[in-house]
Parts: structure tokens; C-alpha cells; sequence
């Protein structure tokens, strides 16, 4: 007669509620002992293997693995009595727990809780993000470990004497961090890099490029899904700010989604928000309600510049890269920014302090297949007109591929968006968060326009720029905008620069 | 001689701000090399027989299996929590062997090892982790007080005892345990600044065994911590945690010092856990797995089995026994942890003064009639 018996989830971190089952490390059919390990399972404090209570033959398990089970759960039903069949209902002492009715209420224990959490007694609530792990060794090897004792296999007690023990360290071996943090993971990528140097070098209390952010900037930027080991710091130390979070997702935002073909007459189509879409609209909501916005016009006759882009394109300097407008534009901009470097800053509300960079990223915002994303250019300030041509080409080629790299679309300082491309004349553009303003550059057109005294046709655009008025001022604001259009409409007038 | 990693105390959390003044090699007393070698201390012999060193394998093979046992009880719900002492049985059974009769210690909540060698039923230790009581052995009978969980307030216990101590003129010593976290702690830096005024015969053994659960030692000291006693004025010395012979010998002669009124002695017992901090910490967190691998090789108990065997002092049917006689321990802590009877209700005024105050017993007692208004047995 078989007699089943089953194993129910144990608390196994002082007030726990649930834990989700990793792995299974035993099978229907296995015979187990005493304390072999069963399974491992995370909980919100830690990742433990749960050692069987029974000696006898695994019959049953009750969950897969990936399951996230309610303590108190049984997970696994073990034939005790190897002689019997199995088949019969599990023991007395293992009543199936209550498990889906008599849910706690919230705010209670095993309740719901803010942030989606769950009310435990102490810590911090099972983890509500998921966690991966390295692979566990296999079940049988875990079997032969659990009753062994240390160094039991040792001395079997010849007449001759044994050697010493072996204690040299396996140089061979890397340092392997089986947990979730990014310190360790990086001290491995770093031991693991870095082949050459000793496989022990990571030395205690310098473990791997860490990259400084204070704790609610860590959360914030998983939140966003940034990875900080991307970010270049611009707070004090290269501590990573909230801005530069702000600035990484901007720089990688999505476009406007193209209005979904409908579904059919009539129907509505309910579109998740998630992943980029999420980011993206967790940074245009940030930048828009944290740095007061404030937008300026210009409209300006470009008639000189569009001639100068004629000549320019045929000298061989400017021979193989494409001398656009947007080049023309990019390049007054980096001009009026040096005229006028607080343009060219970031709010940290943290420090308190304006950071005035010492270079200028230029962004530029580019529609790609998928979506809109901000690389920049980094001290562009430093580029001659060729190499802005070029640098300018790659980055949207690069961008239209879709393999724009993280770096590039990180730490930009100033953005240009082309609106004019999509035939728009101007616009009100939300700045990328961290920077303090952001040019729409729009369509250059044909139209009657006094020139000289009379009415001509000549090819204006409309420029708008907003920018953060916490930093800049409506004076700034203005005669950096008027700099620029000053410089497209004359462009000889760079020389007075 | 091997050498215990010095780079790990060594690396200054403020580059440049070191302790230039103080000695840069550490000295660590070492009778048994995690090689197995037997080797010899200029300040610090000991004189061992055969059998006495057959009965310390013994205490390390079986307080390593009670806490195998205690650490799988807890991960199948039966005990509320656990303490792991892997890794530091040497520091506990070379200190709890090292003490008399008479003398008195005043352990943390990791201290199984001490308890082992003091007597105390491991069952007794384990009904306080699953909750049933508040530890159940005798303090005074078996010159070991009740685990303290709050950290490093028992080594103000231990000083004050031993400041009675020397008021009765007793010939006794006092060992205060305590980790290499506890040492950050006020209570302890007043206890040893009256152990040292008072000259009182108490010895500090501090298990720096690296972590402050997930705070490696090097946030905390500058400098290492055997080296902290110079400051309080008495003498401070490191021994391998993990050498059992090592431990003995300095905590004998600690103790034996303290009997004869010399006062205060700080034992640094170099060790690791390698385990987690309890049953509720995830060590994989913020430690390497490489450093578990680097101290797995200086494990006590291999080191004294390897010493046995090419030493020809025990054999394969000794390492049998202990084999055999360790599965016993853990089948009875297993059977005797889950027969352990519920407490009843009312049993949590019981231990609270030694005699029941009024305010005490009217409470007991509106307790008891609470339970009774329900219809239904709460039981």
C-alpha cells in the first residue's frame, strides 16, 4: 500500500508569502532521501534549495517550474512506502492548503500592497521584477552532496601516509557571482575580460566598475529599463543623476506610433503600453512637467544659405558627404552655443546646481523604422563643416539601419530636430530630458518675402526653439535663437562670430 | 605556512588614509596548516594527546552535522530560522574546549559549537529556533548563557559577570563571544573599556568571520581588529579561526591569564562563514563564489582529519564511527525537533522574573479568560 505524502512550501525567510519554484531538480520517478534537495526556489529574500523531508519515490510535482507558489502550497507528493504503487489519496498531513479563496485583504499580511508588492511581516515583500540565475548543478550531483560529509572521502586509512592536503588555489577558475547584482556581474565580465590578469585579482572592496548612482536614480533607471553601466555620470564624482537617466531614455524614444490601420469600421484597438512606448512616454512626461517649457519663433529668409550650400557642395573638401541644410543649421547652432554657453546645460535638482558642459553633444532626432531616436554627436563644436557633413551622414545612416549604439544616444547636451523633413513648418518640441533646449528646424520654402525694399520670392523657414526656463531666460533664449537664424539667413556672418 | 589572504584587510577604504603606524604584517598563530602540517608557535605550544585529539574531530564532524540537519529543518518549515556555523566549528570547539568547568561564557546566536562542547542538548538550542521556548538549558549549571541575539550586548553581560567574578575572588574566567560586525558596536567598545579599567578576567573572542552579514570587514577597520586591543590596553592576537589547535592553545592561555588577574585578552579567530548569515540571507548576493572556493580549501575539519590519518592517530574505522555516529545525531535532532510539543499559550509570562509580579498575573490571568470567551478551542 502506497503512502503518499506531500511537502508544502515552507516560509523559509521569516515571514514570506510566497516563492517562486526555479527548478525542479528531481523527477516523476526518482527515488530521494532525506535532505536530498528537491528544488530551488526564490523567494523575495533568497534563492534556496528546499531539501526533501521524505526518504521514498517522487510521484508527483505539483508545479512547474517558473511557478510562483503561495507558502503553505504543496509542490511535490513522495511515495513513502517504496512497495506500493501510488495512486491513493495523499496523507492526512497533507491537506491541500487554502490556497485561491480567502485572499487577505490589502494592507494585511499576504495582502496587496503599494507598488504591487505584497504585505509580508518583515523585509521587503516578495520581489515583484524577475531575477535570473546561473544553472544549477544537476540533481544527482546536488543528491551526493547533501548527507556527505565534508572531507568524508578522505584518508581510508592505508599504511602509508597520505600526502598533505592540496590547497593551492585552482588558478584557473574565475570569480563567478551566482546572485542578481550587477557588482558581481560585472566584477565576472571584468575577471573575465581581463584574461591576462590573475584569476583571483578582483580585489575586496574595489569590486568592479560599480557606476555611481544614488539609490532612487538606481530604481528609477530599472524602472526605465537603462542599463547605468551605459551612462556617463555628469554629477559630482561622474555620480549618474536622474538627468542623465532622463537623457538615456530620451535618447532612444520611440516616435509617434503610426496610426494603427483600424481594425475594422466601428471597432476600437486597445495598444498595451509598454516597453519603448512606456519609456518613452515615462521621459516626455518628465521632461514636460519638470522643466517649465518655454518656446520661441523665428521665421528667416535662408535664400544665401541655400545658394552657399550650392557652391560649397561642389568644393572637393565637401566632396562625398551630403551638404544639407540640416548641416547648415547644425553647424549655427554650435556657433550660437558657443556665443552663449548656458544653452548648453542641464538642471541638477539634486546638487542644486546648473551643469554647464564643457562641450556640446549635438542630438539629432531621426525617424528610423523603429521609431524616433536621438543620437548624438559628441563635441561636435570641435568638427570642421566635412567632418560634421560626415559625422551627421553616419549617424542617420547608422540610425536608419536601427543600430545606433547606446553611446551615441547617450550624454547629448543640445538637439536639432528636422520637423521640415515631413513637409511641417514649425512645431512646440518637448526638450530630451537633461538638456535645456531643443531647435525645430522646419520646411524651407518658396514665398513672397521683402527683400531689399520688394516683394521677391525667397526661401524662408521657420525656426522654434524651446527651451528650460528655469536656466535660460526669455533675454538668452531670444538672442541665442536670433544668433542662429542671423547665421542662416547671412551665413558670412559666422565671421563676426 | 600558508598564509591567510593579507590583501584583504589590507585594501584601505580611503586610499592613502591608512594606519602606516601600525605593523602592515599581520601575525597569526597557526598550529596546523590548512595543509594538515603540524607545526610549532614560538609563544604558543600545546601539549595534546592522541585521544584528546580524536575527541576534537569528533566535536567538529558533529556540530558540522547538527548544523547540516538544523539548516534542512529550517528549509522544510521546522524551524523559524538558523544560524549556520559552517566553517567556524574550529573557532567554536577550540574555544568552548579550551574552557573549565568553572568557567562562564556568554555566547551570540551562532555559538552551537560552544554549546556543543559545554554540554548543552543540541535540541535544547534547537526548540529556541523553532520557537517553542527561549532556549532550553540551565545558564549556570552548564557555564553558558542564553544565546543573545542583540548584537554585542553580551559582552557587557560578560564584563559585569566578570567584575562579580573578581568580587567573590573567584578563580574563574569569563569568554565573551562576539563577531568581527559586533566590534562597530558602542556596547562593545564600553565593554572592553571597563574590562580594561577593571582589569576584569574576561576574554574577548571575536569570530571575524569577514562579513557583518553582507558588510565585509574592510568597511569597518581600518586596521586589523586584534590590533583594535592595544588601543583598550590589553593584549590583542589573531589565530586562525580555522586551526582548532591554534584556537585552544591561545584561548587556554587567554583564560588561564584571566584566572590569575591579569586581566582582559582580545582573541582575533580568523575564519570565514560559509554559509549564509541565517537561513533568511542570500550570501551569493554580495559575495564572489571564487572566495567561498579560496576558504573551502582551508576547511577545519579537513585539515584535522588529514593530521589524523598521516599521523597514523586515527583510521578509516575511527572516520567510520564519527561517520555513523553523526547520522545518529542528526536522525534524533530531526526526530526530537519534530516531536517538540507546542508551548502552551500562557507559558510566555512564566520566564519573564524570576517571581510573577501582580501587573504580570493579572495579566496571566485575563489571558486565560480571554482565551476561554471563544466557543471554539483556539488550540
Amino acid at each position: 500500500m502506497p503512502t503518499l505524502r506531500q511537502f508544502k512550501l515552507p516560509d523559509v525567510g521569516e515571514g514570506l508569502t510566497e516563492g517562486e519554484i526555479l527548478q525542479w531538480l528531481v523527477a516523476v520517478g526518482d527515488t530521494v532521501t532525506v535532505n536530498q534537495p528537491l528544488c530551488e526556489v526564490e523567494t523575495a529574500k533568497a534563492a534556496v534549495e528546499l531539501p526533501s523531508p521524505f526518504a521514498g519515490t517522487v510521484t508527483e510535482l505539483l508545479f512547474e517550474a517558473g511557478t510562483m507558489v503561495d507558502v503553505g502550497t504543496p509542490i511535490i507528493t513522495i511515495d513513502t512506502d517504496a512497495g506500493g504503487a501510488g495512486g491513493s489519496a495523499p496523507a492526512a498531513d497533507a491537506e491541500p492548503a487554502e490556497a485561491a479563496d480567502g485572499e487577505p485583504a490589502a494592507g494585511l499580511i499576504g495582502g496587496s500592497a503599494p507598488g504591487g508588492r505584497t504585505a509580508v511581516l518583515v523585509g521587503y515583500g516578495p520581489r515583484t521584477t524577475e531575477a535570473r540565475r546561473r544553472p544549477r548543478r544537476s540533481g544527482s550531483a546536488a543528491a551526493a552532496r547533501a548527507t556527505a560529509l565534508p572531507g568524508a572521502d578522505y584518508g581510508s586509512g592505508g599504511t602509508d601516509q597520505p600526502p598533505l592536503l592540496a590547497t593551492a588555489p585552482d588558478m584557473r577558475s574565475k570569480p563567478v557571482r551566482h546572485g542578481g547584482l550587477e557588482v558581481g556581474r560585472q566584477a565576472e565580465a571584468a575577471a573575465l575580460r581581463d584574461d591576462a590578469a590573475p584569476a583571483r585579482g578582483v580585489a575586496p572592496g574595489r569590486r568592479g566598475p560599480r557606476p555611481l548612482a544614488k539609490p532612487p536614480v538606481r530604481k528609477y533607471a530599472k524602472d526605465l529599463g537603462v542599463d547605468l553601466t551605459t551612462l556617463t555620470g555628469s554629477g559630482t564624482d561622474g555620480c549618474i543623476t536622474r538627468a542623465d537617466v532622463d537623457a538615456a531614455v530620451a535618447a532612444r524614444t520611440a516616435a509617434p506610433a503610426q496610426p494603427a490601420a483600424p481594425a475594422g469600421a466601428g471597432t476600437e484597438q486597445r495598444i498595451p503600453v509598454k516597453g519603448v512606448r512606456k519609456a518613452t512616454a515615462a521621459a516626455m512626461v518628465a521632461s514636460a512637467f519638470t522643466a517649465p517649457h518655454v518656446t520661441e519663433f523665428l521665421t528667416v529668409d535662408v535664400t544665401r544659405m541655400m545658394k552657399l550650400r550650392a557652391r560649397l557642395a561642389a568644393r572637393p573638401e565637401l566632396a562625398g558627404v551630403k551638404v544639407s541644410p540640416l548641416l547648415f543649421v547644425a553647424k549655427a547652432v554650435l556657433l550660437a552655443a558657443a556665443r552663449h554657453p548656458m544653452v548648453n546645460s542641464s538642471w541638477d535638482e539634486a546638487a542644486q546646481e546648473i551643469v554647464v558642459h564643457g562641450q556640446v553633444n549635438l542630438g539629432i532626432a531621426a525617424a528610423t523604422p523603429r521609431g524616433l531616436v536621438v543620437p548624438n554627436v559628441k563635441d561636435a563644436g570641435r568638427l570642421s563643416l566635412a567632418e560634421l557633413a560626415g559625422a551627421l551622414a553616419e549617424l542617420t545612416e547608422t540610425a536608419r539601419a536601427g543600430r545606433t549604439s547606446p553611446a551615441d544616444m547617450t550624454g547629448g547636451t543640445l538637439t536639432i530636430t528636422n520637423v521640415g523633413v515631413f513637409g511641417v513648418d514649425t512645431g512646440t518640441p518637448i526638450l530630451n530630458p537633461g538638456e535645456s533646449a531643443i531647435l525645430a528646424f522646419g520646411a524651407v520654402r518658396e514665398m513672397p518675402w521683402v527683400h531689399k525694399g520688394k516683394v521677391r520670392v525667397r526661401q524662408v523657414t521657420q525656426l522654434a526653439l524651446s527651451f528650460d526656463h528655469r536656466i535660460i531666460d526669455g533675454e538668452l533664449g531670444s538672442r541665442f535663437l536670433a544668433d542662429v537664424g542671423a547665421l542662416l539667413h547671412d551665413p558670412g556672418s559666422a565671421l563676426a562670430f | 605556512m600558508t598564509a591567510l589572504p593579507e590583501t584583504r584587510e589590507m585594501v584601505d577604504p580611503v586610499p592613502g588614509a591608512g594606519a602606516p603606524h601600525l605593523p602592515q604584517r599581520t601575525q597569526l598563530v597557526q598550529l596546523l596548516t590548512p595543509e594538515g602540517d603540524r607545526v610549532e608557535h614560538p609563544e604558543y605550544s600545546l601539549e595534546i594527546s592522541d585521544e584528546e585529539l580524536r575527541g576534537l574531530y569528533r566535536d567538529l564532524a558533529l556540530v558540522r552535522r547538527w548544523d547540516v540537519e538544523a539548516t534542512a529543518l529550517q528549509r522544510q518549515g521546522e524551524l523559524g530560522i538558523w544560524a549556520s556555523l559552517l566553517g567556524q566549528e574550529a573557532a567554536q570547539i577550540g574555544a568552548g574546549r579550551a574552557m573549565a568547568e568553572t568557567d562562564m561564557a556568554f555566547p551570540t546566536y551562532r555559538e552551537h559549537g560552544v554549546a556543543w562542547a559545554r554540554g548543552v542538548d543540541p535540541l535544547h538550542v534547537i526548540s529556541l529556533f523553532r520557537g517553542v521556548d527561549n532556549g532550553g538549558w540551565d545558564p549556570v549549571a552548564r557555564g553558558f548563557n542564553l544565546y543573545t541575539v542583540v548584537i554585542g550586548a553580551q559582552t557587557l553581560h560578560a564584563t559585569g559577570y566578570a567584575m562579580g567574578v573578581q568580587r567573590d575572588g573567584a578563580e574563574q574566567a569569563v569568554l565573551a563571544f562576539l563577531g568581527d560586525g559586533a566590534t562597530s558596536q558602542g556596547e562593545v567598545n564600553e565593554a572592553m573599556i571597563w574590562a580594561a579599567s577593571f582589569s576584569a578576567p574576561v576574554v574577548f573572542f571575536c569570530q571575524n568571520n569577514q562579513y557583518a552579514i553582507s558588510v565585509p570587514l574592510e568597511r569597518q577597520s581600518r586596521v586589523p581588529l586584534y590590533q583594535r586591543a592595544a588601543g583598550f590596553g590589553f593584549p590583542g592576537v589573531r589565530v586562525d579561526g580555522n586551526d582548532v589547535l591554534a584556537v585552544l592553545a591561545v584561548t587556554r592561555q587567554a583564560l588561564q591569564a584571566a584566572r590569575e588577574g591579569q586581566g582582559p585578552t582580545f582573541i582575533e579567530a580568523f575564519t570565514y562563514r560559509m554559509g549564509a548569515h541565517t537561513t533568511s540571507d542570500d550570501p551569493t548576493r554580495y559575495r564572489l563564489a571564487s572566495e567561498l572556493e579560496e576558504w573551502k580549501l582551508r576547511d577545519p575539519i579537513a585539515r584535522l582529519k588529514a593530521h589524523l590519518s598521516r599521523s597514523s592517530i586515527a583510521d578509516a574505522a575511527f572516520f567510520d564511527s564519527v561517520e555513523a555516529e553523526a547520522d545518529e545525531l542528526a536522525a534524533r535532532i530531526r526526530s526530537g525537533t519534530l516531536e517538540m510539543p507546542d508551548p502552551t499559550p500562557t507559558s510566555m509570562f512564566d520566564s519573564v522574573y524570576a517571581e510573577q509580579t501582580p501587573q504580570l498575573a493579572q495579566q496571566r490571568a485575563d489571558f486565560v479568560a480571554y482565551r476561554a470567551s471563544f466557543e471554539e478551542d483556539g488550540e
